[in-house]
């Protein structure tokens, strides 16, 4: 993610010349231990966590034995923050405090660009000091070409009521961070405190850091695994779907777990930035919780919107699932129900669906979702653009109340799930579509060819082959899903499109959700 | 009036020979402005849709004459040179399409732009419409469906989501409320022309009687709006919509900008800071259309 953790932060810092405490970074109490070792007492021990007031929060220890490091370690790792377990604590050896102050370079859209700051104290809630009269923060922008001149960073420091050597020092210290701030595109750049000791010498005490998302790709130093801002260490099904997303670049597939806590929690599959988020709203406003976010937008394929579809699914503990976009979206929608269709059948969906596929070719869409999964022992309900996300928002609210999440129930899925008799197989872009020529020989209505809007497929031996050459054919392929469906239709379900998301089955295991 | 785009502005397409250049030209061309002509580094003195491709935009306008707007289809990473190289051939309003562009781009786009007197729309959005007009961008998708969504009328709408541009345009449409200008200020937390940039411009339009607009958590856009409201900057009735209020602090929701940070630009101080200034703000997105309808009656009242 976009946000660096405080002993990443610092390590960048660091590789600028900037003065951090000496410090390691230990993932157990047997490593805190032998940290310590090599750092000498006395220590802070801090967790590693995205969270403010981390002191008042018992996250923060000073240390100075090996006892009290032992003990500390064991309280704080594990521990959950904001929903999520500590994975590690960066020990670091403690400062002899002189004087504390506040430095940050950070971009505001009102300039708009970069602004820095400076007060003459550092601690938590410095801003609202601030605003209380009881610390002194000084802003001004800056040039996001040329950087802040030290003339600049001085006047910032007479501003705050900082004297005589303490202006220079402080200064320079705040130029440096600057630079950083330019040079790794980022966000925010917060060092707060920053001390200096009883020698004067200035330290970054704990930093805050984040870069622009867009940016991530041209700084491949920062090791930055999900080029996103969440407000909490990415989950292990978080990891999986950037991944899978960085891999399939048509259209967008973004997904996160909430934190929120509510007792009516929904699985939400939206379109779109501000479409989802209004429809999101819409849920809220019927007492609902979304349990996640999710964006399956910009013409997503099928493929990839089944994929999202599984990963809500995967979430297990919802009452719910509720699709829904702006409702005029100009994607054709149609590829959004066939990839719900192959994943509610697969799961199978246990809980009330209301799907609103507002939009491009809305009606082909409603049709698939109806068509395909009315059968089911709960009801799913599709809508287009004509139909408000509040009143599907409402009908979803009704349906939860009559129908509770049904016990798992055998459901045919659009796949094949049987092992070819006669197998005439081949990859596509992100997946393998199998057809079982012994069931196809017995096919009269041969429904896979007309469905295939590429046209890649043709009769050849009363049975459907590529047509040559083969692998151009193959990488034709949109991964749209209508063979598969038109081959359930017809009663036959020789074909099988497989579309592995590397490290989902693990991550159900793990998680104990399958 | 209509703003930022009438059926007599000159347009220059930079990026006119990739994927989306190709699509988003025939649009503008189906359905207006006037396109003059596209730049491609490298492809210059061939001939595309029916328009002459340069290697510079100052060899483009040197030749076809002065130009009103350019439109940018490059990839993310050289959206910002492009537009730069616009505005120092002398093209005053840039609209920047592509989505990803990083940050510290735009931040120096700003100043340059500024240094130059131009101004530019985006980076990621769909551009700008005046149904019956023109459009730049790629609002609409196709001539066609540009026709069948947006119809002209009185109302200016101003949208930080390119979706929920369309939907509003079209809801409004079936409420017989036509658009004189709809715009997608972008949803990056940069952009050249945000909300109050966009109701500055409403304000002077004479075409324009009312605006609707599409608000979101993160940057600090839809409080300035009233700011310019309290200061009577901006005094034409306000509709508006701000989407996320279930909201994670520090999670960024789709759109770049759509980001709570250090507890500013939530969904409540957007929502209250917005109603004292005494626009109404309709908690669902379902109710623009009547909400506008019933402030258009008011207004056509007195």
């Amino acid at each position: 993610m976009a946000k660096l953790l405080e002993h990443k932060a610092k390590e960048i810092l660091a590789q600028f010349g900037i003065p951090v405490p000496r410090g390691e970074i230990a993932a157990s109490v047997v490593e805190a231990a032998a940290a310590v070792e090599r750092i000498g007492f006395p220590v802070v021990l801090k967790a590693q966590a995205f969270v403010t007031g981390r002191a008042g929060k018992g996250l923060i220890h000073f240390c100075d034995s090996a006892a009290e490091v032992s003990d500390a370690a064991s309280s704080v790792l594990g521990r959950a923050v904001g929903g999520f377990p500590v994975e590690t604590v960066l020990i670091e050896e403690k400062l002899r405090i002189a004087s504390e102050f506040f430095a940050a370079c950070i971009v505001t859209d009102e300039i708009p660009g970069p602004l820095a700051l400076l007060a003459d104290r550092g601690g938590s809630g410095v801003e609202q000091m601030a605003r209380d009269g009881k610390a002194k923060l000084a802003r001004r922008p800056f040039d996001a070409a040329t950087g802040l001149k030290p003339y600049e960073a001085r006047s910032l420091a007479v501003e705050c009521g900082i004297t005589g050597k303490q202006i220079s020092a402080v200064a320079g210290f705040l130029v440096q961070l600057a630079q950083v701030f330019l040079a790794e595109e980022a966000r925010s750049l917060e060092v707060n405190p920053l001390v200096m000791t009883d020698d004067g010498r200035l330290f970054a005490a704990d930093c805050h850091f984040s870069v622009d998302d867009y940016a991530v790709v041209r700084h491949p130093e920062l090791r930055i695994e999900i080029a996103r801002e969440i407000g909490h260490p990415p989950t292990d099904l978080e990891k999986i779907a950037a991944a899978y997303e960085a891999t399939d670049h048509r259209g967008t597939f973004y997904f996160l777990e909430l934190g929120t806590e509510g007792d009516r929690p929904v699985g939400f599959h939206g379109a779109g930035g501000g479409g989802s988020m209004m429809s999101m709203d819409a849920l809220v406003r019927h007492r609902f919780t979304a349990k996640n976010f999710c964006d399956t937008s910009g013409n997503p394929s099928a493929a990839k919107v089944y994929r999202a579809a599984k990963h809500i699914l995967a979430q297990g503990a919802i009452v719910g699932y509720f699709a829904s976009g702006s409702g005029v979206a100009s994607q054709e929608q149609f590829h959004s129900a066939r990839g719900m269709v192959k994943a509610f059948r697969e799961w199978p969906l246990n809980v009330p669906a209301v799907i609103r596929l507002g939009g491009n070719k809305e009606e082909l869409a409603i049709e698939i979702l109806s068509k395909f999964l009315s059968d089911l022992p709960v009801p799913v309900e599709a809508y287009g653009k004509d139909d408000s996300a509040a009143f599907c928002a409402g009908r979803l609210d009704a349906l939860v109340r009559e129908h509770p999440p049904v016990e798992p129930y055998d459901c045919t899925p659009t796949a094949r799930t049987e092992d070819a008799m006669d197998e005439y197989a081949f990859d596509v872009r992100t997946g393998t579509i199998s057809f079982d020529h012994a069931i196809c020989r017995n096919c009269e209505s041969k429904a896979c060819i007309k469905s295939c809007h590429v046209e890649i497929l043709e009769i050849d031996d009363d049975t459907p082959r590529l047509k040559e050459p083969a692998e151009e054919s193959a990488h034709r392929c949109t991964e749209c899903l209508a063979c598969e469906l038109a081959c359930y239709d017809a009663g036959m379900r020789s074909i099988a499109l497989s579309l592995p998301i590397p490290g989902f089955d693990e991550c159900l295991a793990k998680r104990g959700a399958r | 009036m209509s703003i930022l785009v009438n059926e007599n502005t000159r347009v220059i397409v930079q990026g006119i020979t990739g994927r989306e250049g190709q699509v988003r030209t025939r649009l503008m061309q189906g359905y207006g402005p006037n396109i003059v002509a596209g730049v491609t580094p490298g492809r210059g003195g061939e001939e595309t849709l029916g328009l002459p491709v340069f290697d510079t935009v100052a060899s483009a306008v040197k030749q076809v004459g002065e130009v009103d707007a350019s439109v940018v289809f490059v990839p993310a990473a050289f959206a910002a040179d492009a537009a730069m190289e616009a505005m120092d051939a002398g093209v005053k309003f840039i609209v920047i399409v592509p989505d990803r562009v990083p940050l510290h781009d735009v931040m120096k786009l700003c100043k340059f732009a500024q240094e130059r007197n131009a101004r530019f729309l985006g980076p990621n959005t769909l551009g700008c419409l005046s149904p019956s007009k023109g459009v730049l961008g790629m609002m609409g998708g196709s001539p066609e469906a540009a026709r069948k969504f947006f119809m002209p009328g009185r109302v200016g709408v101003s949208s930080r989501s390119g979706g929920i541009t369309s939907s509003i345009a079209y809801y409004l449409k079936k409420a017989g409320i036509g658009a004189s200008t709809i715009v997608h200020v972008g949803g990056d937390s940069i952009v050249g022309l945000p909300h109050p940039e966009i109701l500055k411009l409403f304000e002077e339009d004479d075409e324009t009687d009312a605006v609707v607009m599409f608000g979101e958590i993160g940057t600090t856009q839809e409080e300035r709006v009233a700011e310019m409201m309290m200061q009577g900057a901006f005094t034409k009735p306000l509709v508006a919509y701000i989407g996320g209020k279930q909201a994670e602090e520090g999670t960024r929701f789709s759109h770049a900008g759509a980001i709570v940070e250090g507890g500013r630009g939530d969904y409540q101080s957007k929502v209250s800071a917005l109603g004292d200034a005494g626009a109404v703000i309709v908690e669902r997105f379902e109710d623009l259309p009547s909400e506008t309808a019933r402030v258009l009656a008011e207004l056509n009242g007195k």
